[in-house]
């Protein structure tokens, strides 16, 4: 039997694996080939069963080893939309069969210029399940479940079951959380990882014309944290600009969004913006138009309005097919070992000609993720508590987006403040002003976050000096 | 009335998310464009299903085979029930099924009797692309082709490798939307509009509200004429520069705001070509406009081209942004107003050596009438300009015309041990071998290790013929190659399917840049190389 080998540097744990996967091997050969064909699997047999000089080190070619793809490896996909669709395919025509796919999102019209799995009567429909059912019906033997739901519903327990995960979001939270949690499911022994609890992450972006593909060795090499300031933090326009001195159409469409709209609840006291509802983007452009005429501004159409209100990233089906079938060959190799996965990083864009360029990632010392290491966190005692809230969430490095604090006082834990619980932030609300010095906490005290961007808490060690800088 | 009306508000969100990209006239472009596909191969169903998710006009479909086992296998428009039937049925069966707004079309011949039988078949088409031709009729299908000015695109996927070629006689775009581009201010070459608001306004008079919110432009102007005295920054009581942000900017700005204006060479070569020099009733719109802008720079523009127009937002009160906006704008106006009447005396002068002899006179060319739109928007696009022509297939497979230079450099570098060249060459030398053998290297098991000798004949003759070191490919390559076995692995054909199609899509909307001409994917290290054959 044939197995999954994932280090690149070559280090032999088959073992490991073949042990776990012993039992269920056994099982499957009797399932096996009742919907297949004569010459079905021929393309892909030549990268199993032969030998090449690119191949991994440990790589054992193998007339069983697609026995091994078919019916032992466990795939899942987070996402079905425009890369998730084309993951989805991708994968169940190189042989894989048992595919999960995580969505929380239904089908919107604007989705069928991409997402090729989705029709015009699939519209308001969950994604995952109708994409798991278009592949099932479409790729005889392929067994897609679908999640509907989000990623954050399951536990370890549900994600420890794959052997590779692939990701197709448009979301950096939702990746660094999962990111945080294939890595809360590494184990050590005396300080060496045991590679049978590395689940590899496959993770694919797109956005217009261009995209990237990367393999992450949870634990081996740089993970989604390590590389944080590759996404940018969103910029905003400053509220001055967007209150008194407009000018750019969207600006005033800002405006209109930020400001009006909660004055004037033009559809009700609780009815929020639904960036999909015509009624209510016409009524934003409308008003818009009104204050743009004002200030002499021109240029507010209807897909402006809709562009600004919904931060519309613009998307075209072929970079999504690019980015997802680069991400599943790399799941191809990492599954079989055929050949060396790529190390780690590919960047892809065709604006100007095709252009690729991959790199190698490197891990982050200090990665708040992915090593042990409690992160420093500098203030001094008169900092106010709201002071370190704002530095996680403004500062390049950490990116959080509503970050609570606790910490251990005498044996005791303590929250220190949280906003996720409606009765538990009203009760620590009042902490935001007090100083650290009069929280009690002392140079060197431990505090606990926790962050919508991780499953984790994170351990970081107060320095407090005297004075701020 | 009320039902088309819904249509078009179906297809705007349909479409949304791509038309903010290639914009509504990119749209249409593509929705009346009809494409050929020649062969049903995993990568060619792809290529179309990228193009018909968008919405392509057409698309037609020749193929002479019959559906195969092994074709479904890496095929996701082809299924076991098709298996026997013709290839070129079931795959435009599947493919049409996936966007109602598109009209699938099949022709069940093989490629090579079409070309024989019916050359006049392919005139109908905006694109031709075909995969899985061996040389003899690929170089047929190009020349047919090329006579009659229609683009072809040949695609490939073989074991871990991808190749595109774009064939193409002339390609122009005006809207090449360049990713990152200097602003064009001419702080360096102030014009009189900007000259004369830059001294309306006195930043020393200003009250503080004012004095925070004068544009960085002007703020950079003024130091540039008081490039010594400098009195424009504020200080407070203690003599300290108050903290301004339009001052912040400028300074930032400041770098790239005054890189020289000056003629991009890209746009100084098209110039030079004789398709601008020499205009005739045949020219295209697209030379008839650089030659009025040539006219413009050499005449009113004193060495530049006509002023984009556009100035990036910053922080300033909305008053005088848009008064400066009033002012680029009013200049690139002008600009483009010049270069209209010269357009016009262009059309005239050219439409005049028409011969007028008979009493059935073709209508007047409506094309030879630019449109005032069209005519702006070149000139917002000018520095940007691209043409593109590619050499013929014949030529690259014809050791004597054959782009050595370029080959040479590829491989004869030592250094360039990593070179994906080398699988151009190696697909050349697979081609060989089936030219010689009848069937690809590897492809049965029991004749691989044969197979490597052979095919390493194989590409030695290539070699031979270049008149290069026969033996600059390493073995490792020819093993891997015949590893391979022909073999198209759904997710290599997936990528290259991505990729063509969005070429197709340059080349058809005539926005963003084709890739020139020949494309090299390998999906072992997810490289990719671009080489002029």
């Amino acid at each position: 039997m044939h197995v999954m080998q994932i280090i690149p540097t070559g280090k032999n744990h088959k073992e490991i694996i073949k042990k776990k996967e012993k039992q269920l091997f056994f099982t499957i050969c009797i399932n096996q080939m009742e919907s297949d064909w004569s010459g079905r699997w021929n393309h892909v047999r030549k990268f199993v069963e032969r030998g090449g000089p690119f191949a991994h080190p440990d790589f054992e070619p193998s007339t069983e080893a697609i026995g091994f793809l078919q019916d032992v490896c466990k795939i899942l996909v987070i996402g079905a939309g425009g890369l998730g669709c084309e993951l989805l395919k991708d994968l169940a025509l190189m042989g894989f069969r048992n595919l999960d796919v995580i969505d929380m999102d239904t089908i919107d019209v604007s989705n069928l210029n991409r997402q090729f799995l989705f029709r015009h009567k699939d519209v308001g429909k969950p994604k995952a399940e109708v994409a798991a059912e278009f592949i099932n019906k479409r790729v005889p033997g392929c067994k897609v479940t679908p999640h509907y739901c989000q990623i954050q519903d399951y536990d370890e327990s549900f994600y420890r079951k794959f052997h590779i995960v692939v990701c197709g979001l448009d979301s950096i939270v939702a990746r660094r959380w999962i990111n945080g949690m294939l890595i809360s499911l590494l184990k050590y022994e005396d300080g060496e990882l045991d590679q049978s609890t590395l689940i590899p992450m496959v993770d694919g972006g797109t956005e217009g014309f261009k995209g990237n593909a990367r393999v992450i060795l949870t634990g081996i090499t740089a993970c989604i944290e390590c590389t944080l300031d590759l996404y940018p933090p969103q910029i905003n326009f400053p509220l001055c600009t967007i209150a008194h001195t407009p000018r750019l159409p969207e600006h005033c469409i800002e405006y209109v969004r930020i400001l009006l709209w909660p004055k004037e609840e033009p559809f009700g006291a609780d009815v929020t913006i639904d960036g999909d509802e015509p009624d209510h983007i016409n009524w934003i452009m409308d008003k818009s138009i009104e204050r743009a005429n004002e200030f002499k501004i021109s240029g507010i159409t209807y897909r402006l309005t809709q562009g600004v209100v919904k931060r519309i990233i613009p998307a075209v089906a072929s970079t999504n097919a690019v980015i997802a079938a680069a991400c599943s060959t790399e799941v191809f190799k990492l599954a079989t070992s055929c050949c060396l996965p790529l190390n780690n990083y590919m960047n892809f864009s065709d604006i100007d000609g095709i252009y690729t360029y991959a790199f190698e990632a490197m891990k982050k010392e200090d990665c708040i993720a992915c090593t042990n290491i409690p992160k420093a966190l500098k203030f001094s005692d008169g900092d106010k508590l709201q002071d370190i809230l704002t530095y996680l969430i403004d500062s390049a490095e950490y990116q959080m987006k509503s970050p609570g604090i606790t910490t251990s006082l005498n044996g005791k834990n303590k929250t220190l403040y949280m906003q996720t619980v409606k009765s538990i932030e009203e009760k620590t609300r009042e902490n935001l002003k007090k100083t650290l010095n009069e929280l009690g906490l002392r140079d060197g005290q431990e505090v606990y976050i926790a962050d919508p961007t991780t499953p984790n808490t994170i351990t970081f060690k107060l320095t407090l000096g005297c004075n701020m800088e | 009335m009320a039902d088309t009306k819904k249509v078009v508000i179906d297809k705007k969100n349909k479409y949304d998310r791509q038309l903010r990209l290639w914009g509504d006239h990119g749209q249409s472009a593509l929705e009346s464009a009809c494409v050929c596909l020649v062969n049903v191969s995993a990568v060619g169903t792809e290529i179309l299903k990228n193009m018909i998710l968008p919405g392509v006009g057409s698309f037609t479909i020749v193929d002479g085979n019959k559906v195969s086992g092994e074709d479904v296998g890496n095929n996701f428009f082809l299924t076991k029930d098709s298996i026997g039937e013709s290839r070129a049925k079931a795959a435009t069966e599947l493919l049409s099924e996936l966007n109602d707004d598109v009209s699938g079309d099949f022709v069940e011949e093989s490629a090579e009797k079409l070309i024989r039988a019916n050359p006049d078949f392919f005139s109908r088409f905006t694109l031709v692309i075909a995969t899985n031709l061996c040389e003899r009729e690929l170089l047929e299908l190009d020349s047919l082709l090329s006579k009659r000015n229609i683009p072809l695109l040949v695609c490939r996927s073989y074991g871990f490798i991808g190749y595109m070629r774009i064939v193409i006689k002339e390609h122009t775009v005006i809207e090449s939307h360049p990713d990152s581009a200097h602003e064009d201010l001419r702080l360096d070459h102030p014009f009189p509009r900007l000259i004369d608001y830059c001294n309306s306004l006195d930043l020393d008079s200003m009250d503080q509200k004012d004095h925070s919110h004068t544009p960085w432009i002007v703020i950079v102007y003024k130091y540039l004429q008081k490039w010594k005295e400098s009195v424009c920054i504020r200080t407070n009581k203690e003599g300290f520069p108050l903290d301004e942000e339009n001052f912040d900017e400028a300074v930032k700005s400041v770098n790239t705001a005054l890189v020289p204006s000056s003629m991009p060479s890209e746009v100084r070569k098209l110039f030079e070509d004789p398709c601008c020099k020499n205009l005739d009733s045949e020219s295209s719109s697209f030379w008839i406009l650089v030659r009025a802008v040539k006219e413009f720079v050499d005449n009113e523009g004193k060495e530049l081209l006509p002023l984009r127009g556009t100035i990036p937002d910053m922080t300033a009160d909305s008053t005088r942004y848009i008064q400066l906006q009033h002012v680029y704008h009013g200049q690139a106006d002008d600009d483009v107003g010049i270069v209209t009447e010269k357009v016009r005396r262009i059309e005239q002068s050219i439409a005049k050596e028409e011969p007028v002899n008979t009493l059935n006179m073709p209508p007047p060319n409506y094309e030879n009438c630019i449109s005032d739109h069209d005519i702006k928007l070149f000139c917002k696009n000018a520095a940007f300009l691209r043409v593109f022509r590619s050499r013929g297939l014949a030529e690259e497979y014809n050791s004597k015309t054959a782009n050595l230079q370029e080959i040479a450099q590829h491989l004869g570098d030592e250094d360039n041990d990593d070179d994906d060249f080398v699988f151009y060459v190696l697909l050349r030398g697979v081609d060989k071998f089936h030219e010689e053998y009848n069937r690809y290297p590897g492809v049965y098991e029991d004749q691989v290790e044969a197979d490597v000798t052979m095919l390493k004949t194989s590409v030695q003759k290539i070699l031979h013929d270049w008149g290069l070191n026969p033996t600059s490919i390493k073995d490792d390559y020819i093993h891997e190659i015949c590893r391979y076995g022909a073999a198209e692995l759904h997710t290599i054909s997936s990528f290259i399917g991505g990729a063509a199609a969005q070429e197709a899509i340059k080349i058809i909307t005539k926005q963003f840049i084709p890739f020139n001409n020949t494309y090299i994917y390998n999906a072992m290290k997810q490289s990719s190389l671009t080489v002029q054959l």
